[in-house]
């Protein structure tokens, strides 16, 4: 197995989410460098937090021109599994690879609180069977309030392409929405952390089925694991 | 002796003759202008007038604070194998560092940016952020959290509205950006900071001892680098006035205030770390803070016994046109001075490269003690580094001790004619003081600062101390942190407010499980130059001293903030204290929070019969009197030996510190964690005291446990026999009603209507209109 998380400059919940796969569930987990062009035969590629690029502009729309972003994108046509948290769904939404836009926090103000979160049945990797019907994830961003147009939203959901929600909306998201994948189901998008869920004091361990859900799309034995 | 003088500046701005009203205007005294030119045998050219000014302000010269300063113990004399050693002292480095075992070290220190955050709150704190989180990390370590001591105004003005909202976003917008979680804070709102708000930032890192670095210059021919953003015109800073005259442009058109880049400062940690995981390439390091590159080369310079050689040309600018003046003066931020190891230039150039950044070499080091610059093939100034550091002028100040104190101090509860409480006044009260933004949950700041990024946040914002899980190599460690002072107590009895200042600080940090390790100050005064201030300070500094000493816990380094006064007069005096403690095990961390109904509730301290500067008299008097609360450092030393030996023994489920608001507010705060649970309490029988005292006193040496059942009778004897006081106040029971019965009747809450104003009360007052 082989999960690679990419550093960007200012990605900066990289070694959180290389510790939730790699300390959390023991697995082999790298670093990516933002201008490597290849990634080296990852099963799982980790796009992670942080403020890429300082995030002066619109949050993530930098870092989709890194060398990088072309192997992931290639990556994700070919049907490999990606996972985008935080600036890494905003990246991934800036490049395309996700429907919608992330904008400003309806509160204007950064929020970095632990959040209740409803399970939807989204397919194979993110179902109630999978996570329960609930988990609890922490926050923590500026720009994490989900927007796409009426078209967009009708499809997501009839895709089943929505695959967390807000039980209390922190940021103003459209139809509460926390986390979303595109129609193929292959690429994640969500604005919690599931990499600060997943010590024994953090205020939930619901990164660990995170994690597990999306490696089970390629190794349905670790799906099984959560059980 | 006298030297010739320097040649010409071609730049006719900078050849201006020195005149007394240039010297003065430069803040230097005219006996400190006849010791520059002792110093340098000649009349100063304007740059080295420029480069002494800053150097021998009391921000970098600590020239009316110094003698104070020597007080403070600065070794752990109990330090063991495992922890507590001091391995760099305060004021050899920009930070001091502790061992706290395994070959692992923790790098911490505390640092104003009050005034700048007074004129801009925004940029003001987002740059006093960046500027620490330098500190530690030209250490050679990884910051691995943040913590700020903020104070303003009553928040029912809109100016302290405007000032809160700017300053908490600045902090998250730097320290959010570059990754580094705000773990933990005090913040306290009263009148006299309102246009003077205090605010001081902490940054903690992680480093190994071999990777400890030092601002030094060494070796003769050793390449000096200059690395990060380009300097600019801003922050010019003390020296403001200059820029307008020498170029003749209006200063308004400058900010006065720096402008902070969280970006460039997380690249600046990641490629600057990077660099010093070479072996031998980087000779010495230091950030270019407060008087930029002036105080970074004659600094290095100087503690490495060596001279350093810059040229101007070489400088990355931001703007053309700036002369050796204004760039020996910039404050602008993100910049750091690198001593390389002399042939492996290409070293450090890759790793920069490899981040997008710039290094550019800028000179060298020489053998002469001298610090030269050079702009445009012109000398503009020659100084021997340590006449700007080690020579800079030390005074003893005049203190007096202030008249208000003969009225403060002569005050008393018995002879005030203040009416007792009665229950309903004492339901009230309850009420008001918890929904006062200073006892008030804090909710609504730290929801805005990242407190999670680097998953290592134990115990989140909120409880007595923050908690922090380190990863080291490959083993981990819990360490705890508190600030406090409390600025009234300091204003009635400036001794015993600094003693507790400290002694709370320790409290929080026994309640957490952990053992003190050591301190950092940041000690904000009026003006030093007013006997009365300058009394304040003096009498602050040896009551911190002396609590150091007794709890053998030394001060590794601080920041000096004077001159914090507005029209009304200054601050109350505000020694803010910072204290990490070190906690064994994982187990033994403990939350303030009561955990589960039928545990027992003990108070330990007992309570006695005092009310001056509580926030009770404040809020519900109008009243700023009384002697500061009585402290007992024998007693207190017992108590928390206690509190940490029963900890460990696992037979204290939770413990909280009685602070501003006293007994009341610590119960009912011990109901404000996760789960929704209530109290029974019987007050009854303390019978002898007042009951406004008794519920809303703040005497010091008291802590609210809570125990299993099974446990409180053995845990009061045990508190008996160590001559504590104790008493079983109740228990915690699961109705969500807080009921305490008192002499004078019974008094009743529900938790929900307690904790609704305690929780929203600052978001209330920080609402803005049409947003959610």
């Amino acid at each position: 197995m082989n999960i690679a998380v990419l550093q960007f400059p200012g990605s900066n919940c990289d070694q959180d989410a290389y510790h939730l796969f790699a300390s959390g569930l023991g697995l082999p987990t790298r670093f990516v460098w933002h201008k490597d062009t290849r990634l080296g035969g990852a099963d799982l590629v980790i796009v992670p937090g942080g403020f890429a690029y300082g995030d002066y502009l619109r949050c993530g729309a930098i870092a989709r021109f890194s060398p990088v972003m072309g192997a992931v994108r290639e990556f994700a046509e070919k049907g490999g599994t990606i996972l985008g948290i935080c600036n890494g769904f905003q990246i991934l939404c800036e490049a395309g690879l996700l429907p919608g836009a992330l904008i400003l926090n309806s509160s204007l103000e950064f929020r970095c609180v632990t959040c209740d979160l409803a399970v939807e049945e989204a397919g194979q990797a993110f179902n109630t069977r999978t996570l329960g019907k609930r988990i609890r994830l922490p926050i923590g961003h500026g720009a994490g309030n989900y927007r796409i147009d009426a078209a967009g939203k009708e499809s997501l959901e009839t895709h089943h392409q929505i695959i967390l929600r807000y039980l209390n909306n922190p940021n103003g998201s459209m139809g509460a929405i926390a986390g979303i994948r595109n129609e193929e189901g292959n690429v994640f998008g969500m604005m919690p952390h599931p990499d600060r869920a997943f010590e024994r004091f953090h205020p939930s361990q619901d990164g660990l089925a995170v994690a597990r859900a999306v490696l089970s799309l390629r190794f349905p034995e670790i799906g099984r694991m959560s059980a | 002796m006298n030297r010739p003088a320097l040649p010409p500046n071609p730049d006719p701005v900078l050849d201006q003759p020195i005149t007394p009203e240039l010297v003065k205007k430069h803040g230097l005294l005219p006996e400190e202008y006849v010791k520059v030119r002792e110093h340098l045998g000649r009349e100063p050219t304007l740059t080295e007038l420029g480069i002494f000014s800053v150097m021998w302000s009391e921000h970098c010269s600590y020239k009316n604070t110094r003698p104070l300063l020597k007080g403070f113990p600065t070794e752990k004399k109990g330090a063991t194998e495992n922890f507590g050693r001091v391995l760099v002292k305060a004021g050899e480095e920009n930070a001091g560092i502790i061992d706290v075992g395994d070959g692992w070290a923790i790098a911490f220190k505390i640092e104003s940016h009050n005034h700048p955050s007074a004129i801009e709150p925004f940029e003001g704190a987002a740059t006093g952020v960046g500027g620490i989180i330098r500190d530690i990390f030209t250490m050679g370590a990884r910051p691995v959290l943040l913590t700020n001591s903020l104070r303003f105004g009553e928040l029912d003005s809109p100016a302290t509205k405007r000032l809160l909202r700017g300053v908490v976003a600045g902090i998250a917008h730097y320290g959010n950006c570059v990754g580094v979680p705000t773990v933990a804070g005090d913040v306290y709102f009263d009148r006299c900071y309102e246009g003077n708000p205090l605010v001081n930032a902490l940054c903690l890192g992680t480093l190994r001892h071999d990777q400890i670095r030092r601002g030094r210059a060494t070796g003769l021919g050793n390449p000096v680098y200059y690395v990060g953003a380009a300097t600019g015109r801003d922050g010019l800073g003390g020296a403001a006035f200059a820029s307008k005259e020498l170029s003749a442009e209006s200063a308004s058109d400058r900010p006065a205030v720096q402008k902070g880049d969280p970006f460039m400062e997380k690249l600046l940690i990641e490629a600057c770390l990077e660099m010093m995981d070479v072996p031998g390439l980087v000779v010495g390091i230091q950030d270019m803070g407060a008087a930029g590159l002036t105080c970074s080369t004659c600094e290095t310079a100087s503690r490495g016994g060596a001279g350093i050689e810059i040229e101007l040309d070489q400088v990355p600018q931001r703007e053309p046109g700036m002369n050796s003046y204004e760039i020996m003066l910039s404050e602008s931020q993100e910049r750091m001075l690198v001593i390389v190891q002399k042939g492996r230039e290409k070293e450090i150039e890759q790793v920069f490269a490899k981040w997008d950044l710039h290094a550019a070499h800028v000179g060298t080091v020489t053998d002469t003690g001298r610090m030269v610059v050079t702009q445009h093939g012109v000398v503009v100034a020659d100084i021997r580094a340590s006449a700007l550091t080690d020579d800079a002028p030390v005074y003893q100040r005049e203190s007096k001790r202030p008249s208000y104190l003969d009225e403060t101090s002569a005050w008393t509860l018995e002879g005030s004619g203040l009416p007792d409480l009665d229950a309903a006044g004492a339901r009230q009260a309850l009420l008001r003081l918890l929904s006062h933004p200073t006892i008030a949950s804090k909710r609504w700041l730290y929801r805005q600062f990242d407190h999670m990024v680097q998953h290592g946040t134990v115990l989140l914002p909120g409880s007595d101390a923050g908690v922090v899980r380190l990863r080291l190599g490959s083993s981990e460690k819990f360490i705890a942190i508190s600030n406090d002072c409390n600025g009234r107590y300091c204003y009635l009895n400036p001794r015993r407010g600094a003693l507790i200042a400290m002694v709370e600080c320790l409290r929080n940090l026994v309640c957490a499980g952990a053992t003190p390790l050591a301190m950092t100050d940041n000690l904000n005064f009026g003006n030093p130059y007013k006997p009365e201030n300058f009394y304040q300070l003096k009498e602050c500094v040896e009551g911190l001293a002396e609590a150091c000493r007794f709890f053998d816990v030394p001060v590794v380094g601080g920041n000096v903030s004077l001159y914090n006064e507005s029209p009304e007069g200054a601050i109350d005096p505000t020694p803010t204290v910072s204290v990490v403690g070190f906690i064994e095990d994982e187990a033994h961390v403990t939350s303030q929070f009561a955990r589960s109904a039928g545990d027992r509730l003990i108070l330990l301290g007992g309570a006695p019969d005092e009310l001056g500067g509580s926030q009770f008299l404040g809020l519900i008097h109008g009243k700023k009197t009384g002697d500061a609360p009585r402290v007992d450092l024998a007693a207190e030393k017992a108590l928390q030996d206690f509190i940490l030996a029963h900890i460990r023994g696992r037979r204290v489920r939770s413990a909280h510190d009685l602070s501003e608001g006293g007994l009341l507010v610590a119960i009912s705060e011990k109901l404000f964690g996760a789960v929704t649970l209530g109290a029974s309490v019987d007050l009854a029988q303390f019978t002898a005291a007042r009951l406004d005292a008794l519920l809303f006193g703040e005497s010091q040496g008291r802590v609210v446990i809570s125990s299993e059942p099974g446990n409180a009778n053995g845990l009061i004897a045990a508190a008996e026999e160590a001559g504590i006081v104790a008493h079983d106040i109740g228990k915690v029971t699961d109705d969500a009603f807080l009921r305490v019965e008192t002499a004078k009747g019974a008094l009743e809450w529900p938790v929900a209507e307690l904790r609704t104003g305690w929780e929203t009360s600052i978001e209330v007052a920080m609402k803005r209109p049409g947003l959610s």
